[in-house]
């Protein structure tokens, strides 16, 4: 005995099944197919970047440096003076605004000790920015040490909160690897946060760099980055000069109030330390770090970063052509602003050095 | 054996009321007989008593009863005599089955709280806010054990006096209401099918009885006391806290992460807007609560992720098969719980055997009439009461200990091996490898832990340290330490270097293998003349170090020293590279006298694989002997 044949319309519903399974694999394999080996896409085309910059070149000034004798005033007062000589806060941020500010949250180190941006001086801008009509205002790093541990003890968590920013530390899941398309930095995670902001506002602390000699403004950038940062010091000034290029700021304002002159860029000690009492804001990034420099007695000439960077045209170590403006105020907490010429001829560096020395001679808390 | 009798037999009718035989299974009509006959009587008794003597119990009893004859079978919901248990015991129960739910909780919150969130406080100095390691502080089993080690009971360790108060009033109590990994087992044991697919068959109530298997925890517990008295705490590797706090902590929460963070990626990277938000919405609500905001790696964690799942899996043969067989800290309760005020009284004439008792008892502690109650094993889960449906099971304060034992019959033998057993730990491990010329040198303790052989007669292996270290830098030793130091901390500074600030590793250990130092005895302090504490000592491996041999500008590690002044200092040299241009590099240097050890350079060493500078434990502050330098040893300090 034999099973029965099977009908017509079976015989056909399992060949039409066959043929489906056969059809859906093809189709499968073909959609999915890899030829493998090594075709990893190669660099190039147009660098990535995230300009946040507020294109407006009617401004009676891009540059200016706020500096006191000690004692005089505050880290918050220091910062208003040198946003407002450059136009104030409004200029930068409009209502509705969701502003990102990136101060250096790097390392596990206190005020003090120099290493962050600090922390009244982070609150000042967040209350400014809040003013301005800023609908969020975010303050976030990605930190070297322990974040917790750095946004904690450098009391940037507490002052920005209390100011009313939302502080947000770092988490794995906030960077998203992007192609920047440097010249040395191609493929990296991106820390997230940081770049999905209408305006973002780069508040470095000046200080010194045992790899870099002086960094503040453009180094900032390197909280852009996750993953391992540490390769980049291999190539530190083209590193930087690339994460310039990709970040371009609303605004700069560079922390002097207390400098770090030796054992950058971590410190920890406050004898490395010394009152400069001195706040840097400008427009362009460049600028602040010619200028900056100059403060722990360094040259622009030898921070190759910044050659590159004027050579990218992301701004000019020329400070004094951005209509620079220089407020002091004296130990009597008198304020003067008034522009700040360089004579033709005459070189900026000892410039601004003459300008410092004719009005903050009083550094004598130094050790 | 004997033949089978034709069926239906006529007169079995007269056994019908009694369910009780029905339960059981099959066996020669002859024996059944037998029994029906046997029973017959204590049945009568039993409704006789409680009728004429015990006048409210047996309005119920007999309520019942009426029920049962109004209704027979359908809608019954009690079986046998259906008597009621008494509302306090079903209260109780209830009692207990929320105090599981919330000691599991308060463990699992606990858990997760070690670790350091930061806050908005700005405070320089850096504690836990409260005790996380709670349960491990008032565990007896580490008490003692570490006491009969160090001869001390560290800190907050008398906590586990109160348990021992408590076990005196109720019994294991603990076991069957506290402990988290308790309530674990007790969870799958009734999650888990049975072997027959019935949770309440047959196979469960065998499985259910005492057995001898039982005794194992308490030569276990000879073991490690006997190795405690010769010096080592290695009975931690089995006591349940330590357990759960190991195999959650460093393996569960761990592979949560790695599956949510795998998985929201994947929803993140289908460049759909509305699900990138709602995956970065759930990472930032699980970073915020329960996961930590990268993932952590722990060293081998399978196998202790391994044994977790096999333990938890033995609930599927054995209900709760490791709190009943291995868990030392169940038998240092069941040798205190023979003195408890509060226990059973049974009255085995009203047991009708039909074994209700033994479906949900946890602790196989002979619940059951005709044996006598075991309350060295008993977890006073109050299920056996609350199922009795006769008048068997009593519950109460100074209960009659006529059909009670107290502990457990251990063989005089069994225990002598044990004891000789937990002697013999010590010279076997220690014989193996010499702790003074160093295991392994990479052995890097946490800051604070004490000389190697305090060190081990003080861990337990309860991997809060490693929990807590907010940069993944201590992994459970594999065979690092020799096999006794199977998972005590090793500090890995390739995967997370020890943050200098930062002390809370010895904030909660439990036992002070590592000592609740402060800021300034870690990083030292010149003014009042602390010296810091090292951990070992940095070494350059010149051969891979980017600007000794390879022409090429980093000092990575110089940058992070955070040492103040840095232990690396740089010697400014000017090289010629392979097309003969002057390169100008810092070349670095370690100052041993000033290195801690931290292990920050060889995190950040950008030579991925194996790295140009590396650290190794010689230095260290905590031995005499693994020292380089004369003038920093130990011998020189007072």
């Amino acid at each position: 005995m034999s099973d029965p044949k099977p009908s017509r319309r079976e015989w056909i519903v399992r060949t039409a099944k066959a043929v489906g399974v056969l059809a859906g694999s093809a189709a499968v394999a073909r959609l999915a197919y890899e030829r493998g080996g090594w075709n990893v896409a190669r660099a190039g085309g147009r660098r990535e970047v995230r300009d946040f910059r507020r294109h407006d070149h009617g401004a009676a000034s891009d540059f200016a440096v706020a500096h006191a004798e000690d004692g005089a005033t505050t880290p918050t007062q220091l910062a208003q003076r040198a946003v407002a000589a450059i136009g104030g806060m409004s200029r930068f941020v409009s209502r509705g605004d969701r502003v990102v500010i990136k101060p250096n949250i790097g390392w596990d180190r206190t005020p003090m000790q120099a290493a962050n941006t600090n922390p009244e001086m982070v609150a000042a801008v967040v209350r400014m920015a809040l003013d301005a009509g800023a609908r969020e205002v975010i303050v976030t790093d990605a930190s070297c040490n322990d974040p917790a541990r750095c946004f904690q003890r450098s009391r940037i968590w507490a002052a920005a909160y209390r100011a009313g920013a939302n502080v947000v530390l770092p988490a794995e899941h906030r960077f998203r690897t992007m192609r920047l398309r440097g010249e040395v930095l191609d493929e990296w995670p991106v820390y997230r946060t940081l770049i999905e902001a209408d305006r973002v506002i780069n508040m470095p602390v000046a200080k010194h760099h045992n790899l870099a000699r002086y960094t503040a403004a453009m180094k900032n950038w390197y909280g852009v980055l996750g993953g391992r940062r540490n390769r980049l010091h291999q190539n530190i000034d083209v590193s930087v000069a690339d994460l310039a290029t990709f970040m371009r700021p609303t605004v700069t304002i560079v922390d002097a109030w207390r400098v770090l002159l030796r054992n950058g860029p971590q410190g920890g000690n406050v004898d490395d330390t010394r009152r400069m009492n001195t706040v840097i804001a400008t427009t362009d990034q460049v600028a602040a770090d010619a200028y900056g420099c100059t403060l722990i007695d360094q040259r622009p000439e030898n921070l190759p970063y910044l050659r590159m960077a004027q050579e990218r045209g992301i701004g000019t170590m020329d400070w004094h052509t951005l209509r620079p403006r220089e407020v002091a105020i004296d130990a009597h907490g008198v304020a003067e602003t008034w522009a700040l010429v360089v004579p033709t001829g005459d070189d900026p560096v000892e410039a601004a050095r003459a300008v410092r020395r004719a009005f903050a001679h009083s550094q004598s808390d130094t050790a | 054996m004997s033949e089978p009798l034709p069926q239906p037999i006529p007169w079995m009718g007269i056994v019908g009321p009694i369910r009780a035989l029905d339960e059981r299974e099959p066996i020669e009509p002859l024996r059944t007989m037998a029994a029906a006959e046997a029973v017959a009587g204590p049945v009568s008794a039993t409704a006789a008593d409680a009728v004429a003597i015990v006048a409210p119990a047996g309005a119920a009893s007999a309520g019942g009863a009426s029920h049962a004859a109004a209704k027979p079978k359908v809608g019954k919901k009690r079986a046998g005599s259906g008597i009621p248990a008494r509302k306090m015991i079903v209260g109780l129960k209830l009692a207990r089955q929320f105090a599981q739910a919330f000691f599991l909780g308060l463990f699992l919150f606990l858990l997760v709280r070690t670790e350091f969130r930061g806050s908005f406080s700005g405070s320089q100095t850096i504690r836990m806010p409260y005790r996380v390691e709670a349960f491990l502080l008032a565990d007896p089993f580490v008490a003692l054990m570490t006491f009969l080690s160090t001869h001390h009971v560290y800190l907050a360790l008398w906590w586990s006096v109160g348990l021992v108060a408590l076990t005196l009033l109720f019994g294991r109590v603990f076991c069957g209401w506290i402990c988290p990994f308790g309530t674990l087992h007790h969870f799958f044991g009734w999650l888990l099918p049975n072997p027959g697919g019935s949770t309440t068959g047959g196979r469960r109530v065998e499985a259910n009885r005492t057995k001898p298997y039982q005794n194992i925890k308490y030569y276990l517990l000879v073991v490690f006391l006997i190795a405690a008295v010769c010096g080592s705490a290695i009975g931690g590797l089995f006591d349940p806290i330590c357990i759960a706090v190991r195999g959650i902590g460093l393996g569960v929460l761990p592979a949560i992460s790695y599956v949510t963070g795998r998985g929201l990626d994947h929803v993140s990277s289908t460049n759909v807007h509305a699900l990138q938000r709602g995956a970065d919405a759930t990472r930032d609500f699980l970073v915020a609560t329960a996961l930590q905001p990268r993932q952590f790696f722990f060293h081998q964690t399978w196998v202790i992720s391994g044994l977790l799942f096999l333990v938890i899996l033995a609930n599927r043969w054995i209900p709760r098969f490791w709190c009943r067989a291995l868990c030392p800290l169940g038998a240092t309760l069941g040798v205190i719980a023979k003195h408890a005020v509060f226990g059973m009284e049974k009255d085995h004439s009203k047991c009708t055997d039909c074994n209700l008792c033994l479906v949900h008892c946890q602790g196989a502690d002979s619940p059951q009439g005709g044996v006598k109650w075991r309350q060295d094993e008993c977890h006073m889960c109050m299920n056996c009461e609350t199922a009795c449906p006769e008048d068997v099971i009593k519950f109460r304060f100074m209960p009659g200990r006529r059909s009670t034992q107290g502990a457990p019959d251990l063989d005089k033998r069994k225990t002598l091996v044990s004891a000789l057993a937990g002697a013999a730990v010590l010279p076997m491990t220690r014989t193996s490898d010499t702790i003074d010329s160093n295991y392994f040198d990479r052995l890097i303790r946490p800051p604070g832990a004490v000389a190697e052989r305090d060190f081990l007669e003080r861990c337990i292996r309860c991997a809060e340290c490693m929990k807590v270290c907010p940069n993944n830098a201590l992994h459970p030793a594999f065979l690092e330490g020799g096999i006794e130091g199977l998972w005590t901390p090793v500090l890995i500074p390739r995967i997370g270097y020890c943050e200098p600030s930062c002390v809370l590793c010895g904030q909660v250990c439990p036992t002070g293998a590592i000592q609740k130092i402060t800021e300034d005895q870690k990083l030292g302090n010149p003014q009042r003349h602390i010296e810091p504490i090292r951990i070992g000592t940095a070494f350059y491996d010149h051969g891979r170090c980017l600007p000794w041999s390879m022409a090429t500008p980093c000092i990575v590690c110089e940058e992070f020293c955070p040492t103040s002044p840095k232990a690396i200092y740089v010697e400014e040299a000017d090289v010629r590279d392979r097309e003969g241009r002057v390169v100008h590099v810092q070349r670095p240097h370690v100052d041993p006298r000033l290195c801690i050890g931290c292990g920050a350079c060889e995190k950040v060493c950008p030579v991925q694989d194996r790295p140009a500078v590396y650290v190794t434990s010689v230095g260290e502050s905590r031995s005499r002997t693994n020292v380089i330098l004369l003038e920093t040893s130990n011998y020189n300090r007072s």
